[in-house]
């Protein structure tokens, strides 16, 4: 009995353990960011786009907008992609076909973000710039990438969803006469949708976070975005491309730019799960 | 307005749905011809087995492949006891409540922190607070809190999978909790606790920005656990970024990419046949 509470009570501590690093993450992201947020105001931290940390210039507004424009692409390309893909895989394709499928889209997700960069700087970064001009590292570039790196993440959250929904649904539908497709559309999508808006926010959150592939197909210019075709620095690009040099109060402007996206993240990992409890 | 009959609606929509199935599937084997058809041929035993020259603009990527060995490896083994202990705790030793509840909400957060907030963290608390300097040591312990949601998770189903048969026989053959733990629960659900760690290295082998800041980029081999190393996807990166040499980088990303995908496929083989054995 003894030794069972003390094995119970060294569980706990390495379970408790592996939670208080997220604790320490953000203590450490809020200390080293929160003073230069105090120092610039946070007014012109949000609201300016003049980024110039030697001159003592901190306004990431810019960097805001354009971490959002390219989610937002991202979204456009990636969710009607990974639906059909998931659609296609739960409700339509032969078991045996499901079964090369899935794990096939999976891999997906193995592939690292550099080599999506890398493929993007090699293949469609030219196509853009020839075929719809400007410099073709671009907003458009990054928002494709981030398009296709966030399948894998729709696709097998959406396929859960779309599976979870009972037979007996389907069957009901199509015994009144709905064609499969009916089907699909009125009964089997409402009663996934919790999964499948958990799956799309999922994908947000890892294309707002996403760093090395847009650092190479972006551009990482410094201005406010006005066309799709403009070169654009992220939140993400920004603390990547100057961490390795930044000092002093620099350095404290790269965290705080830290703290912007830890909070958006965490915005939308609360939303996800709170879109997983209601159902 | 036109209105279509339900089946030729659904026709549409069919074939709608597995055009763009057909597409996703294309960019995948895009991808993955494009980085065998350039990088294989420049994968020979010597690219492997010689040291990078002229900051690897000819020569092989030893030192990069030994600094991603060192440095996986280690995290691993720092990873591994927290979260599969994490994951006896959950499964083996409470009930579900608001312990369990904000272990693994805490464990889904730290799942969605982007890698450039873990490389922020771990820049600052390793490589700056605690002197570690960029080093194999810092980005292993930067790493293992990014793996740690994976072993976490995946090690917490394969527990759960195990039938509660087993643990009931144990009970009445008189054995305490702790022996039933480590000589049936575990030893039953090693093949998913596997699959968890293997994931866990396909995902440390991609990682760059994670690494870039706090493993750092030296080209030498990492001796100690004190020296900085460049791993494969950090070489990668700088080669493509810096346009050092084409052929090497499509050779790195060839190694790299080949690696991840085997890893994964044999994780997800071993995975499914755990599932078939339990179900």
């Amino acid at each position: 009995m003894q030794q069972g509470k003390f094995i119970e009570r060294v569980l706990f501590l390495l379970a408790l353990s592996s939670i208080s690093s997220l604790a320490l993450i953000t203590i450490f992201i809020f200390l080293e960011g929160a003073p230069l947020i105090y120092f610039a105001g946070l007014k012109n931290f949000l609201a300016s786009s003049h980024w110039a940390p030697t001159k003592d210039h901190f306004g990431i507004l810019a960097m805001i907008v354009s971490s959002l424009l390219v989610t937002l692409g991202a979204m456009v390309i990636g969710v009607p992609l990974g639906l059909s893909c998931a659609i296609v895989l739960a409700e339509f394709s032969p078991l045996r076909l499901k079964l090369i499928l899935k794990p096939t889209f999976e891999l997906l997700a193995g592939i690292p973000s550099v080599v999506y960069g890398f493929l993007g700087v090699i293949w469609l970064v030219p196509l853009i710039r020839v075929y719809l001009g400007g410099p073709g590292l671009s907003l458009l570039a990054a928002a494709i990438i981030l398009g296709i790196m966030i399948l894998p993440t729709i696709i097998s959250i959406s396929i859960d969803a779309l599976t979870a929904v009972p037979d007996l649904y389907r069957d009901g539908s199509i015994a009144l006469g709905a064609t499969q497709w009916q089907t699909v559309r009125r009964v089997v999508l409402p009663a996934a949708s919790s999964g499948i808006i958990t799956a799309i926010i999922l994908g947000m959150g890892r294309a707002v976070g996403e760093t090395m592939a847009v650092i190479m197909v972006a551009g990482n210019a410094l201005k406010m975005p006005t066309s799709i075709l403009d070169p654009v620095r992220t939140l993400t690009s920004n603390i990547a491309l100057e961490l390795g040099y930044a000092a002093g109060r620099h350095r404290e402007g790269l965290f705080a730019t830290g703290i912007v996206l830890f909070v958006i993240i965490m915005i939308l990992n609360l939303s996800a799960t709170l879109v997983t409890r209601r159902r | 307005m036109l209105r279509l009959h339900p089946r030729t609606v659904q026709t549409l929509m069919k074939s709608l749905l597995w055009a763009m199935t057909g597409f996703t599937l294309l960019i995948l084997v895009f991808i993955i011809v494009d980085i065998s058809i350039k990088g294989l041929p420049q994968v020979t035993p010597g690219f492997l087995s010689h040291e990078p020259q002229d900051m690897g603009r000819a020569g092989g990527i030893f030192s990069t492949v030994v600094a991603t060995a060192y440095i996986t490896l280690l995290a691993i083994l720092l990873a591994a006891p927290f979260g599969v202990g994490t994951a006896i705790y959950l499964t083996e030793y409470t009930r579900e409540g608001w312990t369990t509840r904000i272990i693994r909400f805490g464990s889904e957060c730290l799942a969605g922190v982007p890698s450039i907030i873990l490389g922020l963290f771990g820049f600052v608390l390793f490589v700056m607070k605690l002197g570690l300097g960029w080093s194999v040591l810092s980005g292993a312990l930067t790493l293992a809190i990014m793996v740690l949601p994976i072993i976490i998770r995946t090690s917490e189903e394969a527990i759960k999978a195990v039938p509660e048969e087993y643990r009931e026989a144990c009970y009445s053959l008189g054995l305490s909790q702790w022996q039933t733990i480590t000589r049936i629960v575990l030893p039953s659900a090693l093949p998913g606790i596997t699959t968890g760690i293997m994931l866990s290295v396909g995902r440390s082998l991609g990682e760059t920005a994670v690494l870039l800041f706090t493993a750092g980029a030296a080209l030498r081999t990492p001796l100690s656990v004190f020296d900085s190393g460049r791993t494969m996807a950090v070489h990668f990166y700088i080669l493509a970024r810096e346009g050092l040499s084409m052929p090497n980088a499509y050779g790195t990303a060839a190694v790299l990419v080949i690696s991840i995908l085997a890893i994964n496929l044999a994780a997800y083989t071993l995975m499914q046949r755990l599932m078939k054995r339990y179900s």
